[in-house]
C-alpha cells in the first residue's frame, strides 16, 4: 500500500510546496502535530492523525508523510515534535509546520522518541493524505488527486472518496471522482454488488484508460464479477475500435481537404480545356510565398496585425497566382489549342521556370511561415484529437468548394463555363466567346490554387519543390474523380484521403500510398473518364 | 521488304537515316579505338571521360528512340519510359552486385553489402539466379516487358488514351520510384546499387571495359534505328500511324489498334530496358531517383526537341539537350532549369516537328514543286 501511495505523497509535496505560508489553520495544525508527543499507543496515534484528517489543511501534509516514514520524533524533555533527518553528526531537526531548519545545529539521537507507527497505520495515513487532497480547495489539485487514484486503483482511499464526494460540487470534477471511486471499489473488499456497479462505470468510461484498468482486474478475478469485467472489456474494445476508426476517418478527411485544395483549380481547368496543366503545383507554390512574403511584411510595418496576415495573403495570393495564370494562357496555352500532350509539356516547361525563378528570388531552403495564435493547438471530442490549423483547413476547403459551386452553377461566366465544357463549338456557336472563357477560367483555377497555397503553407514547407511534392495526387484526385463535375473532385479527393490514411496502419505510409497508386491504375481500367464522367458527345471528343 | 512508302519523308532507310546509322556505326569503332590505342598527348586522342559521357549520351539516345516508338509513331505519349529504364538498370545493377563476392566490406559471399547492413540472414526470393549472366540478360527484357504488358494490356483493352494515359504511366513510375526507395524492399533502399567490381570477369573500371560498352551501346543504338527504320516503312507501321493519327477511325476500319498499340508499348519498354542495362556499368550505379517523373518528362523533350516521328531525330535529340546539359551545367550550375523550362515551351511552341521534322520539311519545299508538298496533318486528333 505504501508502494502505491508514494505519488500521492509526492503529489503532496508539491502542492505543500506550492501552499507556502498560507497558514490559515497553521497554529491549531501545530497544536494537533504537538499531541504526537503525548500518544502512548497505535490507537492513540491513529486518533491524532484522524483529527490532522479532519482539518483537510495540506499544511499537515509532511508531518504525516514523515510520520509515516519513520522520521517524526518528539524531544523526551520537552515534548516538541520534529521532522528528524539523520545525519553523521546527530539528528538535525525540522519544522513539522513550517518546514523551516530548527536551529540546533544536530541533537543526540538518544534525547529524542520516535512516534510509533505501523503498516495498518501508514495505510491510514496514506487514506488521509489523499482526502486531503481530494478536499483541497483548487479544482485542479482535486481533479489530479482523483486521477492518480483512479490509474492506481487505490483502495485505501475509498472513505476519503466518499467523504469528498458527498461535499464535491463541482460537476466536471465529481465524475472524475466517481471514476476514480469505481477503480478504487474494484481494487477493495467491497460486495460483488458495489464492484459490479463500478465495471458498469469503468465500461461508460469506455477510454482506454478504462480499458487497461479492466484488463488489470480481469486477471485477479472470478466468477460472475469476471464475466462481467470480461464483457465489458469487450464493449469498450469495440467502442475503442469505433472511435480509432472515427480518428482516421478525421485524418483521411482532412488529408482529402489538402488534396481537394490541390486539385480543385485543376479540375477546373482540366474540365473546361481538356488540358492537364503541369504548373499547377507551381500556382500552388506561389500562393504559399506570397503568405511568406506578406506575413514579413506585416511583420515588418504592421506588427499589431501579425494574426491577421493570413487574411491579407488571401486575396494577394488569388491574385498574385491568378494572374500568372491569365499570363500563361494568353502567352502560351492558347498557341496549343487543341494538342493537349503539347499543353502538357509546354506547362511542364513553365513549372521549371517558376520553380528555378523562385529558387533564385528566395533561395533554395524552406522558409519558415508562421501559425496564427488561432490556428494552432488542439482539442478533444470523445476521444479524438482534432488540431486547430487541420479544422481550419477542412472547413477551408469545404468554403473554397462551395465559393466555386455557387460559381460555376449561379454565375453567368459559370454557364458559360459549362457550356464551353459540354460543347466547345457548340458554345461558340451560340455566341460565347470561348477564347474569352479559356481564360478567365483558367485564370479562375489558377487562383484557386494561389490560395490553396496560403492553407497548404499552414501544414507543410514552404519550399521551391512545394507543388511537386501535390502535383501528382492532385493529377489522380482529377483523374479519379471525372472531370466536368466539382462533386467527382470532392468526392475522389475525400475517398482517396480516407483510403490513405486506413492504409497507413496497416502497410506503412510508403507502401500505402503505391498501393493506392495500383488501384487507381487499376481503377482507371475500369472507369476510363474516372468516377463522375461527363455522358453524352462530349465523351468522345 | 525495305520499300519507300511515300508517307512519311523520313519513313524507310532514307538516305539520311542510312548515312546516320553509318555515322553511327563508324563512332562505335573509333572512339573507343581513338581512346585505347592513342598516347594521351596526340591530338586525336579520345579522353576517358568523354568516352564515358559518350557512352551514357548514346544510352539516352536508345531510350529516346524507344520512346520515339510509342509516341512519334503511335501517339501514345508515355510519361513514365524512365521506369523501364531503370528496372532494365536494376537488373543489370543486380548481376553486378552478386558478381562483387567476397570482395565488399563486409566480405558476404552470397549477400550484398546493403543486405548484411540491413541484417538480411539470406537472399531475397527475387535475386536468386542474378549471379548468371544470361538470366540477368532475361530479366532485363522480361520484367520491363512484362510490367508493360500488363499494363499496356489494361490501359488498351479500355481505351484510356490521351492525357489520362499520361498521367497514370506518370503514377506509375511514381508508384515505383517510392517503392524502390523503401529498405524493405530489397532493392538497397535510397542509395541504390553501386560499388560494382566486374562485368563476365572483366574489371568495370578498365579503359577496355568501358571501350567494350560503348561500342555496344553505339552497336544497339544502330540496331533500334533499324528496327525503327524497318517498322516505319513496312504495313505495320502504316497501321502504326493510322492509329496515332485517328483510333477511332482506324478501328472502323476493322483493325484492332489496342493490339497494335499493345505490341509497340511493350517493344518499346524492352527497348528502354536493355538501354538501362547498358547505362548502370558505364555510371557505376542505379539508383530510385531513375524512376523519378521529371527524368520521364525529359525523355520526353529530347525526343520533341529532335524531332517524333522522325527516325534519327531522337538520338539528335536526346545528343542536343544531355550535350548543352553538360556544358551548361558547367558554367552556370544554377540556371540549367532556365534554359531546360524555356526550351520546352519554345519547341511545343515553334519547334512542333523537332529539329529534324522542321529541317527535312525545308528541303522538301525547295525541292519540290508547291503541288507536291504534303497537306499538313495534325499530329494528334484528339481535341
Amino acid at each position: 500500500m505504501l508502494r502505491i501511495s508514494k505519488p500521492l505523497i509526492i503529489l503532496f509535496a508539491i502542492v505543500w510546496s506550492l501552499a507556502g505560508s498560507a497558514f490559515a489553520q497553521s497554529a491549531d495544525v501545530r497544536s494537533i502535530i504537538a499531541e504526537f508527543a503525548t500518544t502512548k499507543s497505535f490507537k492513540q496515534v491513529e486518533a491524532v492523525v484522524e483529527k490532522l484528517g479532519a482539518t483537510s489543511d495540506p499544511v499537515a501534509a509532511p508531518a504525516l508523510r514523515a510520520l509515516s516514514d519513520g522520521k517524526l520524533k518528539y524531544r523526551k524533555s520537552d515534548g516538541s515534535v520534529f521532522i528528524t533527518v539523520e545525519g553523521s553528526a546527530g539528528l538535525s531537526l525540522i519544522d513539522p509546520v513550517s518546514g523551516e531548519k530548527v536551529d540546533s545545529s544536530s541533537a543526540a539521537s538518544s534525547d529524542f522518541k520516535k512516534v510509533k507507527v505501523k503498516n495498518s497505520l501508514r495505510r491510514k495515513i496514506a487514506a488521509v493524505l489523499s482526502g486531503m487532497t481530494l478536499q483541497s480547495k483548487s479544482a485542479t489539485r482535486r481533479l489530479a488527486g482523483a486521477k492518480t487514484i483512479f490509474e492506481t486503483s487505490d483502495a485505501s482511499a475509498l472513505e476519503a472518496l466518499d467523504a469528498a464526494l458527498t461535499n464535491e460540487e463541482n460537476a466536471e470534477v465529481k465524475e472524475v471522482f466517481l471514476d476514480a471511486r469505481a477503480s478504487a471499489i474494484l481494487a477493495s473488499d467491497r460486495t460483488e454488488r458495489a464492484k459490479l456497479d463500478a465495471v458498469d462505470r469503468l465500461a461508460a468510461r469506455g477510454d482506454r484508460a478504462a480499458l487497461s484498468l479492466l484488463s488489470k482486474f480481469s486477471a485477479s478475478t472470478d466468477g460472475a464479477l469476471k464475466e462481467k469485467i470480461d464483457g465489458a472489456m469487450t464493449s469498450v474494445a469495440a467502442g475503442q475500435a469505433v472511435w480509432a476508426n472515427a480518428q482516421n476517418i478525421w485524418y483521411g478527411v482532412s488529408l482529402g481537404s489538402v488534396l481537394l485544395l490541390a486539385a480543385i483549380g485543376l479540375a477546373i481547368t482540366f474540365g473546361v480545356m481538356g488540358v492537364i496543366n503541369m504548373a499547377h503545383g507551381e500556382m500552388v507554390m506561389l500562393g504559399a510565398y506570397t503568405t511568406f512574403v506578406v506575413q514579413q511584411f506585416v511583420a515588418a510595418f504592421a506588427p499589431g496585425l501579425t494574426t491577421y496576415a493570413l487574411l491579407f495573403a488571401l486575396p494577394l495570393a488569388f491574385l498574385v497566382s491568378g494572374a500568372v495564370g491569365l499570363v500563361m494562357e494568353r502567352g502560351l496555352i492558347r498557341h496549343l489549342y487543341g494538342r493537349p500532350l503539347e499543353t502538357l509539356l509546354a506547362t511542364w516547361g513553365v513549372s521549371l521556370i517558376l520553380q528555378q525563378t523562385v529558387r533564385t528570388i528566395f533561395g533554395a531552403t524552406n522558409r519558415e511561415v508562421s501559425n496564427p495564435s488561432w490556428m494552432s493547438g488542439a482539442f478533444e471530442v470523445g476521444q479524438m484529437s482534432i488540431t486547430w490549423n487541420r479544422l481550419w483547413i477542412v472547413l477551408f476547403a469545404m468554403a473554397v468548394f462551395a465559393t466555386l459551386y455557387f460559381i460555376i452553377n449561379r454565375t453567368s461566366l459559370g454557364l458559360d463555363m459549362r457550356a464551353v465544357t459540354q460543347n466547345r463549338r457548340m458554345a461558340g456557336a451560340m455566341g460565347i466567346r470561348t477564347s474569352w472563357v479559356d481564360a478567365l477560367t483558367f485564370g479562375l483555377g489558377s487562383g484557386i490554387a494561389g490560395i490553396a497555397g496560403v492553407a497548404l503553407s499552414q501544414i507543410g514547407n514552404v519550399s521551391p519543390n512545394l507543388g511537386q511534392s501535390y502535383i501528382i495526387d492532385s493529377f489522380l484526385v482529377v483523374v479519379f474523380g471525372g472531370v466536368g463535375n466539382l462533386w467527382g473532385t470532392l468526392v475522389g479527393a475525400m475517398s482517396l484521403g480516407i483510403l490513405n490514411k486506413f492504409m497507413e496502419p496497416y502497410a506503412g505510409a510508403v507502401l500505402g500510398k503505391v498501393i493506392i497508386l495500383v488501384l487507381i491504375i487499376l481503377f482507371i481500367q475500369k472507369r476510363p473518364r474516372g468516377l463522375f464522367a461527363l455522358k453524352g458527345r462530349a465523351v468522345e471528343t | 521488304m525495305i520499300t519507300k512508302t511515300g508517307l512519311s519523308p523520313s519513313a524507310g532507310l532514307g538516305k539520311a537515316t542510312r548515312i546516320f546509322i553509318g555515322i553511327i556505326l563508324v563512332a562505335a569503332i573509333v572512339v573507343p579505338l581513338l581512346n585505347i590505342t592513342l598516347p594521351a598527348d596526340n591530338t586525336f586522342h579520345i579522353p576517358d571521360y568523354l568516352v564515358a559521357l559518350l557512352g551514357k549520351f548514346l544510352c539516352y539516345a536508345m531510350l529516346a528512340v524507344s520512346l520515339n516508338l510509342v509516341w512519334g509513331y503511335c501517339g501514345i505519349l508515355s510519361l513514365g519510359h524512365g521506369a523501364f529504364f531503370a528496372l532494365g538498370g536494376y537488373a543489370m545493377g543486380m548481376y553486378l552486385m552478386r558478381q562483387i563476392g567476397t570482395r565488399g566490406v563486409y566480405g558476404n559471399p552470397v549477400l550484398p553489402d546493403f543486405m548484411v547492413f540491413l541484417n538480411y540472414k539470406e537472399l531475397p526470393w527475387f535475386w536468386y539466379g542474378f549471379d548468371q549472366f544470361w538470366f540477368m540478360a532475361l530479366m532485363v527484357i522480361l520484367v520491363p516487358g512484362i510490367l508493360a504488358f500488363v499494363f499496356g494490356w489494361l490501359a488498351f483493352r479500355s481505351r484510356v488514351s490521351g492525357v489520362y494515359l499520361s498521367i497514370i504511366t506518370q503514377a506509375m513510375t511514381y508508384a515505383l520510384l517510392l517503392a524502390f526507395f523503401r529498405n524493405d524492399m530489397g532493392f538497397g533502399g535510397n542509395n541504390g546499387l553501386t560499388d560494382f567490381k566486374d562485368i563476365l570477369g572483366f574489371n568495370i573500371q578498365t579503359r577496355e571495359t568501358r571501350a567494350t560498352l560503348f561500342a555496344l551501346s553505339a552497336l544497339f543504338l544502330a540496331l533500334y534505328l533499324f528496327v525503327t527504320a524497318y517498322m516505319a516503312a513496312s504495313r505495320f507501321g502504316k497501321l502504326l500511324m493510322a492509329t496515332r493519327d485517328s483510333e477511332a477511325r482506324t478501328r472502323f476500319l476493322g483493325y484492332r489498334p489496342e493490339k497494335v498499340k499493345l505490341f509497340v508499348w511493350t517493344l518499346s519498354a524492352i527497348m528502354g530496358g536493355i538501354a538501362g542495362a547498358l547505362y548502370v556499368p558505364q555510371v557505376g550505379i542505379i539508383n530510385p531517383g531513375e524512376f523519378a517523373p521529371a527524368n520521364s518528362i525529359e525523355i520526353v523533350i529530347w525526343t520533341a526537341v529532335g524531332g517524333r516521328g522522325t527516325i534519327i531525330g531522337p538520338v539528335i535529340g536526346a545528343f542536343f539537350v544531355n550535350g548543352g546539359k553538360s556544358l551548361f551545367t558547367g558554367w552556370f550550375p544554377e540556371f540549367w532549369l532556365f534554359v531546360l523550362g524555356p526550351l520546352f515551351v519554345f519547341t511545343t511552341l515553334y519547334l512542333p516537328k523537332g529539329i529534324v521534322g522542321t529541317t527535312t520539311e525545308f528541303w522538301q519545299k525547295l525541292r519540290a514543286k508547291p503541288a507536291e508538298i504534303l497537306p499538313e496533318a495534325p499530329p494528334q486528333a484528339a481535341e
